[in-house]
């Protein structure tokens, strides 16, 4: 089994599904000849040509709106957004128009627009170039919101996604892009979304993440694990659905609940997935469920290492709620 | 500068006033066509009537009626076959009846009921179907135009002979996705027409709010191709028109902007109250140089229709309006069930839990 890094399992899984489907289009910023600036289309234009592999103006209002338009028509399009902190001038297109087109025309008219878009911090981009606006999405009902992790998952949630029939936002954490690295499959298969995985069995506490977070609280588990700690990790791969009984089912087994994310604390997707547990979990619980997070404040440039969640401040989020 | 005879600035009219009509510059049209617009753009004005009515008494939440722009709608509509998209703004429900929506279909949208093949979702007022590629709209101004251009892309990426038109009010021209929609279609060299009713209003907002430039056509120059401004309430120059832009796109020629220039005669919406900020003289003036009646005057002339079948059609647009209104209301409403359909493909567990109120 090959070895891949997140961009090429990106890749990959792209090549698959336009092989298998003339509906699959692919449309950016730099996605054509360039292959992409994160390489991630790379290889696509030499191989479909310049009318399914499109480099567009510079607008993300039109990449999206147009990409709603081609979707209306029967196409399968999959647009990138350069980095998430560009996704604003397509949220119109997003929230009102691709999100609401099925409900609005009572399944009529459905838009299964696939949006890649890599989000996060930890190259030093400073507030354009690292934010993390899932939480945006995720309040908005008729998309989907999908964060891999690592290369398998990616490969397999973005070949779900492009056959899916709903909207999705597709958000690539573009910190372990290549550091993340993994056996991935040759050839077809899916990993279906609105299913977590347990990372690592544990008895004592659950640590909720997605995205990059994952590789740190991996780390941070490795770290306590050594003092004899014992966290459950679930990568979330989807927020929206979100896999409510794995949540669930972890926490109470584990009584005690650490989120982590990089986005901002207040709102955050961290705040749902907390609600969730006070409401349906609080009896269980045997210590206040704690967020690690960005801080509230928009995402700094020199100083990016103590905003993002360090291994660090999620391994003693996990001391602290266990010994509570 | 361009001269003022540029066709962005000046404006196109082969019917005068009066119905008056340089027989050179008519469009060969089958006389059975130009009755059919004729018929759709009565149609309009029985439905804006009724609907109106129906709205000051409280048996519908929402209108917004297409009086004085009649000829904008219908003659742009009707170059389009039943292959092509239209993606409309707030006042072409009367091109989706011409295009082949059942009046039942678009009156159950207007009461929200059971029959609403919407299901309800949306206030009234913003039909669509798939069946006749009319595109369900949103309320939101110029978000349409993107969408538009990509329906046109999709049709030149299958190499289809097929053709978006992508309608809009002068306001709309102010918004991003204007400039969006516009620029990729002449980037890309795409098979939409863009019709611009310039009706001088957006809400309160009259069009010099909205642009400095001489006309509205004039920005498609801008964009790399052709704008052309036509008198709006000319039923023979908006049609030619819009037939020569769309066999322009149809044959590979890339997009045109077309702009009607109009008067809404009428409120926004059933919500506004247009006395409290124009001078409703000027109104007067353009009900003057109404739509309908230049196109009857000149029907009349050809003798494609007469005044006895003028006074049917009237009377049989009125039965059959007042016919799906009277069946239409005593429809119940949607199912509750109905409330958390068409969300996603399928109904979410999350959902079937929260309408129980779990």
């Amino acid at each position: 089994m090959p070895v891949f890094n997140i961009i090429q399992a990106v890749n990959d899984a792209l090549r698959i599904e336009m092989r298998r489907d003339s509906r699959v289009v692919v449309l950016g910023e730099d996605v054509g000849k360039f292959g992409g600036v994160f390489r991630a289309t790379s290889g696509l234009f030499e191989e479909f040509g310049g009318e399914r592999v499109i480099d567009t103006p510079l607008a993300e209002a039109g990449i999206i709106g147009t990409a709603i338009g081609m979707a209306l028509y029967g196409l399968k399009p999959v647009p990138e957004i350069q980095f998430a902190d560009f996704i604003y001038p397509a949220f119109d297109q997003i929230v009102n128009e691709l999100a609401k087109f099925r409900y609005r025309s009572g399944g009529q008219y459905t838009a299964p627009v696939v949006i890649r878009t890599p989000y996060g911090g930890g190259i030093r981009g400073g507030h354009y170039h690292s934010q993390s606006p899932e939480a945006y999405f995720a309040h908005t009902p008729g998309l989907k919101v999908v964060i891999p992790s690592n290369p398998y998952d990616a490969k397999g949630l973005l070949l779900a996604a492009i056959r899916g029939e709903d909207p999705v936002i597709f958000m690539e954490p573009k910190r372990v892009y290549r550091a993340a690295k993994g056996e991935v499959p040759e050839g077809d298969y899916t990993v279906p979304i609105g299913e977590a995985k347990v990372v690592r069995e544990g008895r004592q506490v659950t640590v909720l993440c997605y995205g990059a977070m994952v590789h740190t609280v991996i780390e941070a588990a490795e770290k306590v694990a050594a003092d004899g700690f014992d966290p459950e990790i679930i990568d979330l791969r989807t927020l929206l659905p979100l896999d409510t009984e794995a949540v669930l089912t972890s926490v109470r087994k584990t009584g005690r609940a650490v989120i982590a994310h990089e986005a901002p604390k207040t709102c955050g997707y961290g705040a749902e997935l907390a609600a969730l547990i006070a409401e349906r979990a609080l009896m269980q619980l045997e210590a206040p469920i704690v967020r690690v997070t960005g801080f509230d404040t928009p995402f700094p440039y020199s100083l990016e290492n103590e905003y993002l969640p360090s291994p660090e401040r999620v391994a003693k989020a996990i001391r602290d709620t266990v010994r509570f | 500068m361009l001269s003022q005879d540029h066709p962005a600035l000046a404006i196109d009219q082969i019917l005068d006033e009066k119905g008056i009509a340089d027989p050179a510059r008519v469009p060969r049209v089958p006389p059975a066509e130009w009755v059919k617009m004729y018929q759709g753009m009565v149609r309009i004005r029985v439905m804006d009537e009724r609907f109106m009515a129906l709205q000051r008494q409280g048996r519908i939440g929402f209108y917004g009626e297409a009086r004085g722009q009649e000829a904008a709608v219908i003659g742009t509509a009707a170059a389009l076959g039943h292959e092509d998209w239209l993606v409309p703004a707030l006042r072409e429900a009367g091109a989706a009846l011409y295009r082949g929506l059942p009046m039942r279909t678009f009156v159950a949208q207007l009461f929200g009921n059971a029959n609403d093949v919407t299901l309800g979702h949306q206030m009234p007022c913003h039909p669509g179907t798939r069946a006749v590629r009319y595109v369900t709209m949103s309320s939101c101004v110029a978000n349409q135009l993107p969408q538009a251009a990509g329906l046109a892309w999709a049709a030149k990426i299958k190499k289809d002979s097929v053709v978006a038109m992508g309608y809009m009010g002068d306001g709309a021209t102010s918004a991003e996705d204007f400039h969006v929609a516009l620029n990729f279609s002449g980037v890309l060299r795409l098979p939409v027409v863009w019709i611009c009713q310039n009706n001088q209003w957006a809400i309160s907002s009259p069009s010099t709010v909205q642009t400095a430039s001489p006309s509205f056509a004039i920005k498609a120059l801008a964009y790399g191709f052709e704008g052309v401004r036509v008198d709006g309430n000319d039923l023979l120059a908006i049609h030619a028109a819009a037939r020569a832009a769309v066999d322009r796109a149809r044959a590979g020629g890339g997009p045109t902007l077309i702009e009607a220039v109009t008067y809404r005669v009428g409120a926004h919406t059933s919500s506004d109250d247009p006395s409290r900020y124009r001078d409703e003289r000027i109104t007067e003036a353009w009900k003057a140089k109404d739509p309908i009646a230049r196109f009857r005057n000149w029907l009349l002339q050809q003798g494609f229709i007469d005044v006895a079948s003028d006074e049917r059609l009237r009377a049989d647009l009125d039965a059959e309006v007042r016919s799906a209104i009277a069946e239409e209301e005593q429809v119940g409403p949607p199912p509750n069930h109905s409330l958390i359909e068409h969300v996603y493909a399928e109904v979410p567990r999350t959902l079937e839990h929260q309408l129980r109120g779990e």
